[in-house]
């Protein structure tokens, strides 16, 4: 079969490139370049020009074609400008799931079925396989401590069905040993940290260069409503912050809530962080309907979480409600809420408030 | 025809080693690079051996080597018409544009002349070198092109003043092939103290090429466009027009270009030269017949399909069609995987695609600077190879455009 393996240079998706190949498929690699390498920007790590160096060069020592295709306006037209306006509106964004969902699968699918190619791989992760009822199911990877389903949520039937992770069944170290094996030249190369497009890891910098508005600034304030500070612009505050705010007082302050119209920072000790009900928006039912009524799954909210037990039901407008069993810590808008049954992906959102 | 068993042998020979061996290859991208000709590889790999002397030094092995750089000048200089002592060989087109504009500009800055002038469908070795001017303190004209992707004469001289040092506009465009009427732009501008630049590299060895009827005062060309080797190229430079040198260092080619010469990749300039001299009429014909038969047969077989730049005057052996509702890359991409190499807008650092400077200078819009694809001709193609083309482009361009869709797996 002929499949397209998205490769960004690392050891992952190079491994599952060479792993397709060995199982005697007819392997094209596609990298994805995000940003105009010529200018003088100092980016991060992943994905940089070095990436797509590594990816072809994977390729070429394996002999299979290896392609590098321009989506810097794509990028910059959804996942930055995402990341902007979520930042000035108080939010806390994860840029890669939007990365998977508007940019990836929504356009790797489809150039994938304009090259022949019935399927496309990464090297997130997780599993992809099929249900009892004939329907494409969507799985935590194997190796608990890498999975990467939490990015994958937004996937849909359609994509599922073209979708592959042939990593999704390995360990990590398993993937690094398949590296040496196959004499990948990125077997020790490490794991890739931050955003990629964010030199630095300054967000805040990075946000106020490109805020279409001057950022938002206003009070710090506690929980009954007495100003303690002030800051000079929301972008640079997330749920649960306790460094950075600018403000003394005897015992340890955590951001509770970011109010962008106003601009106020409302901050609080640590056991104020916890929540128990959460709503999300533009949720993706990986089934393809929602549930009908509450259903019992466990729910993570942000990547390094340990998902916890609690209640679902659908709202109207793709919206759902979820509640936790137990209140859990900093459940910040902009990230997303994943649920789970045991380890299958039952769907999952964006977090829009929490209380 | 350039030897053309020979050439499609050992060009294919190479190209098949890469992956797919069982994939028949089709070549048609001779404006980016050209298979070096069977007598050019053969002459280079006898001049490695035998003619290893620095042309500097005085005894036998430099004299050997000396003789065999002055056989190598005299024939590009027959090529194009010159004189070989107007001929410096550099390190190809893009240290050729860089030394003529770079070179002219500043010599001629101290007559108070700081205006240079080029066009917007130049290669990136002129339009970066006028950008370079531009920031230290020259002043700089851009000039469209009309939709039919030729400059404008009048433009040209209505654009230059007494400040104005060096005009540079292409001879045959790289993307679309148009031939710009250089001629007449030289002979309007020289007349008023204009040194006149043309970046010939894509039609020297594709139409035939006469420094004296043009009338200019600097020629770039470069071996790799014509069967010869990459990483040589050369500048003709009027006799008696002083630029300054870019590089510093020993007095090489008259003192216009320091650094020991490439003695073996200018041997095999100078073979791909005379060949080139020999065979170019009828290439020219042969090629510009190929062409119309593939334009034909593409604008027949796919719909929605425009040629580019077709209602100028172009070298025979370029294309430059327009697929609507296709994104070129896919384009380029899905022909790879057929076996046919085409190439479309200009690759950057990382070999990706961008929408086509030159396609956006005439003025196309937005979403035909994005599908269009150069399907460059050259020795090697044969007929059988145009109309496997013709074949394959409906199947592929249906399936791109949604049109046939592929099943998901079971």
């Amino acid at each position: 079969m002929r499949v397209v393996v998205a490769m960004s240079g690392g050891v992952d998706s190079s491994v599952a490139a060479a792993l397709l190949q060995e199982q005697g498929h007819e392997v094209i690699g596609l990298s994805m370049q995000l940003y105009d390498h010529r200018g003088d920007q100092p980016f991060g790590s992943c994905c940089s020009i070095d990436d797509l160096h590594d990816a072809r060069r994977v390729a070429a020592s394996r002999g299979f074609p290896h392609y590098t295709v321009n989506f810097e306006r794509q990028f910059q037209e959804t996942v930055v400008a995402n990341f902007v306006g979520e930042y000035a509106a108080g939010r806390t964004p994860i840029p890669c799931a939007h990365c998977n969902s508007d940019l990836k699968f929504a356009t790797l699918v489809d150039r994938a079925l304009g090259l022949g190619a019935p399927v496309v791989a990464t090297g997130h992760y997780a599993r992809v396989d099929r249900g009892e009822d004939g329907r494409w199911r969507l799985r935590r990877g194997v190796d608990r401590g890498k999975d990467q389903s939490y990015f994958l949520f937004s996937l849909t039937q359609a994509q599922l069905a073209h979708a592959a992770f042939p990593v999704g069944g390995l360990t990590k170290e398993e993937v690094r040993e398949h590296a040496r094996r196959l004499e990948l030249r990125v077997a020790d190369k490490p794991d890739s940290q931050e955003i990629c497009f964010v030199p630095g890891g300054d967000y805040a910098s990075f946000v106020a260069d490109r805020m279409p508005d001057a950022p938002r600034a206003g009070a710090i304030v506690d929980m009954a409503g007495r100003t303690l500070g002030s800051h000079d612009g929301v972008h640079r505050f997330t749920i649960g912050q306790r460094k950075g705010l600018g403000v003394s007082a005897p015992a340890p302050l955590y951001v509770l809530r970011i109010d962008a119209d106003s601009g106020r920072v409302t901050v609080g000790p640590r056991d104020a962080l916890a929540q128990a009900t959460l709503t999300a928006s533009d949720v993706n039912w990986i089934g393809g309907e929602p549930p009908a009524g509450w259903v019992p799954v466990t729910a993570q909210i942000r990547h390094r979480h340990q998902a916890a037990p609690g209640r679902v039901r659908a709202l109207p407008d793709t919206r759902a409600e979820f509640v936790f069993d137990v209140p859990q810590a900093a459940i910040t808008p902009g990230q997303a809420v994943v649920f789970y049954d045991d380890d299958v992906v039952i769907g999952g959102g964006w977090i829009a408030n929490a209380r | 025809m350039i030897q053309l068993p020979r050439l499609r042998a050992k060009c294919y020979d190479r190209i098949e080693l890469i992956h797919r061996p069982d994939v028949h290859r089709i070549y048609l991208d001779h404006n980016a690079t050209t298979p070096p000709a069977p007598d050019v590889v053969d002459r280079m790999a006898a001049a490695l051996r035998d003619e290893f002397g620095n042309p500097s030094s005085v005894h036998h092995f430099g004299q050997r080597a000396k003789a065999a750089l002055d056989e190598a000048r005299a024939a590009v200089a027959a090529l194009i018409g010159a004189d070989p002592s107007e001929v410096v060989f550099t390190s190809g087109g893009t240290e050729s544009d860089n030394f003529a504009i770079r070179g002219a500009a500043e010599a001629i800055e101290v007559t108070g002349r700081r205006h240079v002038l080029t066009t917007g469908i130049e290669h990136e070795a002129v339009v970066n070198t006028v950008k370079a001017l531009g920031r230290r303190g020259w002043r700089t004209t851009v000039l469209a092109v009309d939709q039919t992707g030729i400059v404008d004469p009048e433009a040209v001289e209505a654009a230059i003043d007494d400040t104005t040092s060096v005009v540079s506009v292409m001879h045959a465009n790289n993307e679309i092939g148009t031939i710009q009427p250089v001629a007449e732009i030289a002979r309007r501008v020289r007349a008023r103290g204009v040194v006149v630049h043309t970046d010939a590299v894509q039609s020297v060895g594709k139409i035939p090429v006469d420094v004296k009827a043009l009338g200019v005062d600097l020629l770039s060309l470069s071996a790799h466009k014509f069967y010869g080797p990459k990483g040589v190229g050369a500048l003709w430079i009027r006799r008696g027009l002083r630029l300054t040198p870019l590089l510093a260092g020993g007095r090489h080619e008259r003192g216009r270009r320091a650094g020991t010469e490439n003695v073996t990749g200018i041997i095999g300039m100078g073979v791909a030269a005379r060949l080139a001299a020999a065979h170019l009429r009828d290439e020219a014909t042969r090629l510009s017949g190929l062409r119309d038969r593939l334009e034909e047969g593409v604008l027949r077989a796919v719909t929605g399909t425009a040629i580019n730049g077709a209602r100028a005057p172009r070298v025979p052996n370029t294309t430059n069609i327009s697929f609507d509702r296709i994104e070129a890359e896919s384009l380029l991409i899905a022909l790879d995987l057929q076996g046919i190499a085409v190439s479309t807008g200009s690759a950057c650092s990382s070999g990706t695609l961008e929408p086509s400077h030159v396609l956006r200078a005439m003025g196309l819009p937005p979403h035909r600077t994005q599908n269009s694809i150069r399907f460059s001709l050259g020795a090697a193609t044969t007929e059988a190879d145009v109309d496997r083309v013709i074949a394959v482009l409906p199947e592929v361009v249906e399936k791109l455009r949604g049109l046939s869709r592929v099943p998901a797996r079971a």
